[in-house]
């Protein structure tokens, strides 16, 4: 579904991503693990086109989207969470995920100021679609509520659906389980199962291994920047790389006991 | 209260500025009331650039000058009837605002503001200094009244302000229009995060640009009505002075509502005129209760008003299915006022 090739990024000289080569597969759950600084983030803005690599080529369904615009790489159907979500805090949690579909969607100024039919379809479609999401993570009984009242993992939900709504085929989800509590983090585990069922296919970034481990079906290992290894996770959890990587520095040490 | 809320309160509320004349009983408190009406329509454009799309544009006061000019060049110079000047004017400042637009909205943030700050000023000096189009410091006199159509005449202080009010009336149905549609929610989705909006597939650049334009063209619209109601124009209606008081309008009545900026303006208005005996020294009470207003409501008047409606609605409705009795405890929110506004 996604193949990436020598994808590199560099920032004024300093190689944040180096050389990754990996692809991902159609209804799978991929994870991308490694230190802080290895480069995961900027992995997936790559992909998601946030910022444009400076060599490499990424195909997604054989379509190559290397150095689109967000925004297309969204249309296209790749969806992505961010470790933290901006959210209307003043609007209630149905109000802040209408705009999910807006993509899929064609009014524009002249439709509103004529009430066209169009845009009354369209906007009956996006509440449905809001709705669906909302009921797809098992939130609806928070539609109403204002978004600034709702908890961390609430929150982490309302990132999900508001990506489901753009209708994706691919969901990038930055630590999806940042800061929740280990049971919300088995909530959150299952929902991303859920997704797979539903022909999802996600790749994460997460940094509890615990969860990793029992989900993922493959997993990249990033390290400085380039791929150290690549498997599922019985094979990574032996690979002599990544136990160095991980156990081999300090740093690395804080991680392991995660 | 209840019954005050949607179309009741609406109607209640043009009813009242459909029967202030009758009480007011003065020419002057009508042209004052008028002219609060422009600075009204004026601040629904900055409303929606930024209030709605976050981005806090400081060049807003001069686009109204150029609103402004526009008609007066026009009509005085080069006799072109007022009503074909003031569709023009609409174009004109569209026209600039989408340049201006295209230019500014690439920086984010402060930069952009500070941006607009500099284009701002840089029209202030355009407007004084090129005296073979603008009068310079001189200023345009003379501008004729809009003129009749059909059997309305607006010659009188009375029918300018109905005039207005009509503006008025038509620029806040536009507005609730587009806030309430799918466009609003994109221009909302860039408040809030552009980098999260963008991955929503919303084009940032478009959608900036697009509330830019809508936004001065209020502004254009409300200096041309400006130049029709006071019928004279000088370089200081162009003065970063005038954004500044457009934006307090905004930040009292509520960045990001409706009615925040038409309760703003007639409400800061008000407090002006009702403390006009204390000349330059009113600034030293209108200092300390703002600040106070941004410190405790930072979302204005409507806007506070807005959060505890919705509050209550929801706690109503969770309170009548307490059978769940497993609602999670709110966490305190982070912060609840906005980034850009």
């Amino acid at each position: 579904m996604l193949e990436i090739t020598d994808l590199t990024k560099q920032f004024f000289g300093l190689t944040a991503v180096d050389r990754i080569t990996t692809r991902f597969e159609r209804g799978q759950v991929s994870a991308i693990i490694g230190p802080n600084g290895a480069g995961k983030t900027t992995f997936f803005n790559l992909v998601a086109g946030t910022h444009p690599p400076t060599s490499g080529r990424i195909v997604f369904n054989g379509k190559d989207v290397t150095g689109l615009r967000p925004d297309h790489v969204a249309r296209l159907g790749i969806a992505r969470t961010f470790q933290t979500t901006h959210l209307f805090e003043n609007a209630t949690v149905l109000d802040n995920l209408i705009v999910g579909h807006r993509l899929r969607t064609q009014s524009g100024l002249w439709d509103v100021l004529v009430n066209s039919r169009r845009l009354q379809g369209e906007e009956r479609l996006c509440r449905e679609k809001a709705r669906e999401a909302l009921d797809f993570v098992g939130l609806s009984h928070v539609a109403n509520r204002i978004a600034a009242d709702i908890t961390q993992e609430e929150r982490k939900r309302v990132a999900f659906a508001l990506a489901l709504a753009t209708d994706p085929e691919l969901l990038l989800l930055d630590e999806p389980a940042g800061g929740v509590n280990p049971e919300e983090t088995v909530g959150l585990a299952a929902l991303i199962r859920k997704l797979v069922d539903h022909g999802k296919t996600v790749c994460l970034i997460e940094h509890k291994m615990d969860m990793i481990m029992r989900l993922a079906d493959k997993i990249v290992v990033l390290n400085n920047g380039a791929k150290i290894a690549e498997g599922t996770p019985a094979e990574v959890r032996r690979d002599p790389h990544v136990i160095e990587a991980y156990l081999g520095t300090e740093h690395g040490a804080e991680h392991a006991a995660v | 209260m209840r019954w005050l809320e949607g179309k009741t309160g609406w109607a209640l509320l043009a009813l009242v500025a459909l029967l202030f004349p009758l009480f007011a009983q003065n020419n002057y408190l009508i042209s004052v009331a008028t002219q609060t009406f422009i600075m009204a329509i004026a601040a629904l454009g900055l409303n929606l650039i930024t209030g709605y799309t976050g981005q806090f544009n400081l060049a807003h006061g001069a686009f109204m000058a150029v609103g402004a000019y526009t008609v007066g060049i026009l009509t005085v110079d080069h006799q072109v009837p007022f009503w074909i000047a003031f569709l023009l004017a609409g174009c004109v400042t569209a026209l600039l605002g989408y340049f201006v637009g295209l230019l500014s909205l690439r920086l984010k943030g402060h930069y952009f503001s500070i941006f607009t700050l500099c284009v701002s000023y840089i029209m202030f000096l355009l407007i004084e200094k090129w005296e073979s189009l603008t009068h310079g410091p001189v200023g345009i006199m003379g501008i004729p009244a809009p003129t009749g159509i059909g059997p309305l005449q607006f010659g009188t202080p009375l029918s300018q302000y109905y005039l207005v009010l009509a503006f008025l009336v038509l620029g806040i149905w536009i507005m609730a229009r587009i806030v309430r549609s799918l466009l609003g929610r994109s221009f909302m989705a860039v408040r809030n995060s552009d980098e999260l909006a963008e991955a929503l597939g919303i084009d940032l650049m478009r959608t900036k640009t697009l509330s830019f334009v809508l936004s001065v063209v209020y502004a254009g619209f409300a200096g041309a009505l400006y130049a029709g109601q006071v019928r004279f124009l000088g370089p200081d209606l162009a003065s970063e002075v005038v954004t500044f008081d457009l934006v307090m309008f905004v930040l009292v009545g509520g960045v990001g509502t409706l009615l925040g900026p038409l309760v703003g303006t007639v409400l800061v208005t008000y407090l002006t005129q009702s403390l006009q005996f204390l000349q330059d020294y009113r600034m030293v009470v209108f200092g300390p209760l703002l600040i106070a207003l941004i410190i405790f409501m930072p979302d204005g008047l409507v806007g506070t008003w807005l959060k505890r409606r919705a509050r209550r609605a929801d706690a109503q409705a969770s309170a009548a299915k307490d059978a769940a009795g497993a609602t999670a405890t709110p966490i305190a929110p982070a912060k609840e006022g906005r980034s850009h506004a």
